[in-house]
């Protein structure tokens, strides 16, 4: 993956508008955060191949990191904290924010076929 | 005599971290080792330090990873289920436990290891372990393998008193750094910093190195899940 450049990445988001696609969505604690800190309440939650269809959708530079917010049919979907982006060789785009240790803490990631899921 | 040893752990990695030693320690005098993997870890957040992998790369790295710790340790046989990651807490347990029993049927272990019930912290953790020992029940007593158990949370000497198996793997240790550093994109937040401790004081070597010389078992009864 590599830095954000929000011209390209708002290019790849207008791709999507007005489809019917799969949408990945993440953001996490860690589930080991009461190993260090027991009174850390560990916070995970995602969604994976949501179909989802978005009229407008739009890249924001904040401080130093990006959000990205998508008006769905009936709502929103929002993400801050996105640091890097990447189109994979199959289109699908890849976004995500990492801490300064390489930690994913955050995704979004479209595509028009659905992610590889396990069983 | 040789034995038949079963893991049942649903990451990449959780076979290295606690029990690599042990596992080594069984491959070195001849036992067969099976490892089963429930997941593949598709939703860590750790990513290689800096990062390497992506969400979308991390299953296929993992695994390679995981066959690369496999070889380093001597597990003779991988089985991988490839199921998603996080949700094994919310399948039936009967369902994981029939998968477990299938494997056990097959290579009829002597040893079980895999996380205590209930001492795991991680929910894949309890959920895989409570299987394990839901189809272990379900054998004639006779023929049960003996459930080691890896209890990794803070309150586990409290609850389940003194381990009542303590495994000095440090004959093994530079092995056991191997298989851990094979789970790269997981472990070099941990195996960096350490080799670089290591290198500015190598005469601490051996005290930097302790907290993996040890590997600690409680030994689970399944006697009160067949009433």
């Amino acid at each position: 993956m590599l830095p954000i450049d929000t011209r390209s990445i708002q290019q790849e988001i207008n791709k999507y508008i007005g489809k019917d696609i799969y949408l990945h969505m993440e953001t996490s604690t860690g589930s080991y955060v009461r190993v260090q800190d027991p009174d850390t309440l560990p916070a995970c939650a995602y969604i994976r191949n949501g179909l989802i269809n978005f009229s407008e959708g739009k890249i924001v530079k904040n401080e130093a990191w990006y959000s990205v917010g998508l008006k769905i049919d009936n709502g929103w979907v929002y993400t801050e904290g996105l640091t890097d982006w990447e189109v994979t060789e199959e289109g699908q785009l890849l976004l995500a924010g990492h801490d300064k240790e390489g930690n994913l803490k955050i995704g979004l990631q479209l595509s028009e076929k659905p992610f590889n899921c396990g069983a | 005599m040789s034995l038949s040893v079963l893991a049942v752990f649903p990451h990449p990695d959780d076979e290295t971290f606690g029990t690599a030693g042990t596992l080594i320690k069984h491959a070195d005098k001849g036992d067969k080792v099976t490892l089963v993997c429930a997941t593949m870890g598709q939703m860590g957040r750790r990513m290689g330090n800096p990062f390497f992998a992506n969400r979308e790369t991390l299953p296929k790295v993992r695994e390679e990873e995981l066959r690369d710790a496999a070889a380093q340790i001597g597990i003779d046989r991988l089985i991988l289920w490839n199921m998603q990651d996080k949700t094994l807490q919310f399948r039936c347990t009967q369902y994981l436990a029939d998968r477990i029993l299938d494997v056990i049927q097959d290579v009829r272990p002597d040893v079980l290891y895999t996380f205590y019930p209930e001492h795991g912290v991680h929910p894949d953790h309890d959920a895989l372990s409570k299987a394990a020992a839901l189809a272990v029940s379900k054998l004639p007593t006779d023929s049960r393998p003996k459930i080691y158990g890896a209890a990794i949370t803070s309150d586990r000497e409290e609850k389940l008193g003194l381990p009542h198996k303590v495994i000095d793997v440090s004959d093994v240790l530079d092995r056991k750094m191997d298989a851990m550093r094979a789970h790269r994109s997981q472990s070099e937040l941990i195996t960096i910093p350490l080799e670089n401790r290591i290198k500015e004081t190598p005469e601490l070597k051996n005290q930097i190195l302790d907290p993996f010389r040890t590997e600690r078992y409680w030994v689970y009864n399944v006697s009160h899940m067949t009433q």
